[in-house]
């Protein structure tokens, strides 16, 4: 493609023509989700057959990737649009079904499709574009979009364009009103004004802490010293989550277009993304995404005539949870030892180099253009009182539908869990939700009618966090989820804090404890109190929040601790010390899968008749258990 | 350590300025390179960028990303995260470990695999998961870790019975073939 520049409001224009011609073609597409998680599903494979479907019939349709729509559960994902029809969207796709698919086209199979796409939403320019125009919703039965639970309950501001445009196209970008915000904001409002309307919309930071995005911008401007720094943390290092890897593969220039804007709103000309490392995908497509921006002229000199400069340059993590943290984040960048420093000085005054330096996350740079194109109080009217706009978050553990979501502020967690989440699965009853992260807690069911926003969390004993939302039914030991966590924190505490240093060793011996049987109830008091005391004299957000879920299972679930301390006994049945394996001999056939994968050769008997296990060698993986197809296997 | 390792490290360390800021950016380099960071490597390193070699050692082994020691042909990460861990990734790790011959060690003997646990792959709605060097495979069963690892072992071709059979065998095999 010959090179092209963007350097007024018709440059956009035109190009957005361009991009139209491959985001809404004139023959029919084929679209295949290729974000890390379809691609493990088994993506890949399945756009090769498409395309070698394709070149064998030599058929004209247009084929190509796009991002995550979100839809985790149905990966790996293929969509066909076909001009003037709804987008037809496939689950589950094989690469035979594909082949199948693009053989029978213009026809639908209607087997394997799961919804009807009629049309998209932009937040940018507010408009919807329809596919479709039929007044009945349906065709032949498929549910659309805006009425599967999934989906409708969702707004989609950040992820706008996710599972929409192909993401390595600037172009398709452009078409969705991209980098409109930014000719706007350079051309026709100040940099006061750009920090103004984000003050006005009531964004608040969606890292985790929330403090108000405005504030700290203005901070940032006043603060003396120059340069200033931009900096987006791509550190998503919580576990259970990954907004921000959807966000960064599927829509790489809306996080460009936020720090760019917020570099000319803070007078900074250098902006640098920290993206973790285990995320290879994300770090080139950020890369690629920036060249383009460069070539572009969207990046560099004179941006948009306007007389500012910008740069932006990728800095891959090397594996430390605690460089999440903005302080170690910044040292880290620094090349050196990710360990968090004293604040204040606070890094508006004194970051990177020692120089005023604004941290925000992608997902809250992800929202700037949407704010500076629709205006500070329109973004204020989503939301609640003091939550202001969306907020994704990944539904995972045992869900239905696992899922990437942007849901209003103010969302209730039942309609989270039970109406977008579709329940869980197998009848199994939710016993809670954890949020997050290691620095968030358990909310246990009974309490789902609590609406999600950054203060009711906090006030439940849990915090919003980065947005990971892991559901757990009753197979799920409470005890086993404090010990889990406080493992992970043992690991990544960076050591210069002694409280929690030692004290989440401590925490976890104490946990590891009750789990195996060997617990007093006396341990109980011991866990609230060195919770409270490292929380008290730790430095950073990693040690003060480390005793949180500790904390939020003891405060909501102490019948469990109690069960395994006074009865020996683990309730949902995982804690090994406290459960053994057993083959119920009526039921077993004698067929013999589980002697096939017994990792400890525990099973005794012959074929043909009732196995029993011998317990002394039983290694309780559970192996057994998977293979057994009669359920004779059982757990004591 | 060979002598053509040796004498890429200078070309390796050259693309780079002499910035203390490089120094994570340097290492990540050398690790994915040589899958290691040898310890006159690193000796290199700290006069290259003229800061004490306990400083290397420091950020090389804080981060996680980084191994001093040799790793295996392939690097077998099964995740630990939130999701992975409510649906079993306990006992995939053990199971990856037995299966591969790394329960008392990281690599295992024939350095064929280097197995590591690590926080989250980010691949939550498909857990558990694991990733072997490129290739994230996910809804894992631990009865299904032998088949997945096979494809990652050396060959071992087959007799016409279908057993193993020695490898200098089946090569005098393919040869009558031809």
């Amino acid at each position: 493609m010959k090179a092209f520049y963007i350097h007024s409001l018709e440059d956009l224009h035109e190009l957005s023509t361009a991009g139209n011609s491959s985001l809404y073609p004139n023959r029919t597409k084929i679209l295949v989700g290729m974000a890390t998680c379809g691609q493990a599903a088994g993506a890949n494979e399945v756009l090769q057959a498409v395309q070698e479907e394709v070149e064998k019939g030599q058929l004209p349709y247009f084929v190509m990737g796009t991002g995550c729509i979100g839809w985790c559960s149905q990966e790996p994902l293929l969509d066909i649009w076909v001009p003037g029809q709804p987008r037809v969207t496939y689950g589950r796709v094989t690469p035979e079904r594909a082949r199948k698919i693009v053989r029978a086209l213009p026809e639908i199979q209607h087997n394997w499709a799961v919804a009807l796409m009629h049309g998209d939403d932009n937040p940018i320019t507010g408009k919807f574009k329809k596919y479709w125009s039929s007044k009945n919703g349906h065709k032949n039965g498929l549910p659309s979009y805006k009425d599967l639970p999934l989906f409708k309950h969702q707004t989609r501001l950040v992820m706008r364009n996710c599972g929409i445009i192909d993401p390595s196209s600037l172009l398709e970008y452009v078409a969705r009103g991209g980098y409109l915000a930014l000719w706007q904001g350079l051309r026709k409002h100040s940099p006061e004004q750009v920090i103004r309307e984000i003050t006005t919309s009531g964004l608040r930071g969606r890292g985790g802490a929330g403090f108000p995005t405005g504030k700290k911008w203005q901070a940032v401007r006043e603060a003396s010293g120059d340069p200033k720094y931009i900096i987006c943390n791509a550190d998503e290092g919580d576990p259970g989550a990954y907004m921000d890897r959807g966000v960064l593969e599927g829509d790489p220039h809306s996080v460009l277009e936020g720090m760019i804007l917020g570099g000319y709103a803070m007078g900074a000309h250098e902006g640098i993304i920290y993206v973790r490392e285990e995320y290879p995908l994300a770090v080139s497509r950020m890369k690629e995404a920036i060249q383009q921006a460069e070539q572009a002229e969207l990046l560099g000199d004179n941006i948009f005539e306007s007389g500012f400069s910008f740069h932006i340059r990728v800095v891959k993590g090397a594996g430390a949870f605690v460089c999440g943290e903005e302080t170690a984040l910044i040292r880290s960048i620094e090349g050196k030892v990710g360990e968090p420093q004293q604040r204040p000085p606070y890094p508006a005054q004194q970051g990177l180099w020692g120089k005023p330096t604004c941290i925000n996350n992608v997902e809250t740079w992800a929202n700037v253009p949407v704010i500076v194109t629709r205006g500070g109080k329109w973004f204020a009217g989503v939301g609640t009182e003091k939550s202001k706009g969306t907020k994704i978050f990944s539904l995972v553990g045992n869900i239905e539908n696992t899922a990437l979501i942007e849901v209003p502020m103010g969302t209730t967690l039942a309609s989270v869990v039970y109406e977008i989440g579709g329940g869980i699965p197998n009848g199994n009853a939710c016993k809670a939700i954890q949020t997050g992260g290691p620095s968030g807690g358990c909310i246990p069911a009974d309490k789902f009618d609590l609406p999600v926003d950054y203060d009711s969390l906090m006030q439940a004993g849990s915090i919003m966090g980065s947005g990971g939302m892991i559901v757990m039914d009753d197979h799920t030991c409470m005890v086993d989820i404090a010990k889990y966590f406080l493992g992970f924190l043992q690991d990544e505490s960076c050591g210069k804090c002694f409280t929690c240093r030692v004290g989440t060793q401590r925490l976890m011996q104490i946990v590891t404890r009750i789990s195996e049987g060997k617990g007093k109830e006396e341990d109980l008091d011991l866990l609230e109190d060195l919770g409270w005391l490292i929380k008290e004299a730790s430095l950073c957000g990693l040690g003060q929040t480390a005793a949180n879920p500790v904390l939020s299972t003891l405060r909501y679930f102490r019948s469990e601790y109690l069960a395994h301390i006074r009865d020996k006994r683990c309730p949902a049945k995982v804690c090994r010390e406290l459960i053994t394996f057993a083959i119920d001999p009526v039921t077993c056939n004698g067929c013999g899968a589980c002697v096939q994968v017994c990792s400890g050769s525990a099973i005794l008997g012959e074929k043909k008749k009732p196995y029993t296990i011998d317990a002394a060698h039983c290694t309780k993986c559970g192996a057994c258990l998977e293979a057994c197809k009669f359920d004779a296997v059982f757990v004591n | 350590m060979q002598q053509a390792d040796i004498e890429m490290i200078e070309p390796l360390l050259g693309q780079f300025e002499d910035r203390r800021a490089n120094l994570i950016a340097i290492l990540q380099e050398i690790q994915s390179t040589f899958s290691y960071l040898p310890q006159e490597f690193l000796r290199r390193v700290a006069r290259k960028l003229q800061v004490p070699l306990t400083e290397v050692y420091q950020v090389a082994t804080f981060y996680r990303c980084f191994s001093l020691e040799p790793r295996g042909k392939h690097l077998v990460q099964v995740c630990l995260g939130t999701a992975c861990h409510v649906r079993g990734a306990d006992v995939i790790l053990e199971r990856v470990r037995t299966e591969t011959g790394t329960t008392s060690s990281a690599t295992s003997a024939d350095l064929q695999f280097t197995v590591e646990p690590v926080r989250c792959l980010g691949c939550c709605g498909l857990a558990p998961v694991m990733r072997v060097d490129r290739d994230t495979i996910a809804h894992l069963e631990q009865n299904k870790i032998r088949s997945v690892l096979r494809k990652y072992r050396p060959k071992v071709a087959k007799g016409a019975d279908g057993s193993a059979v020695e490898p200098a065998k089946a090569m005098a095999g393919t040869e009558v073939g031809q």
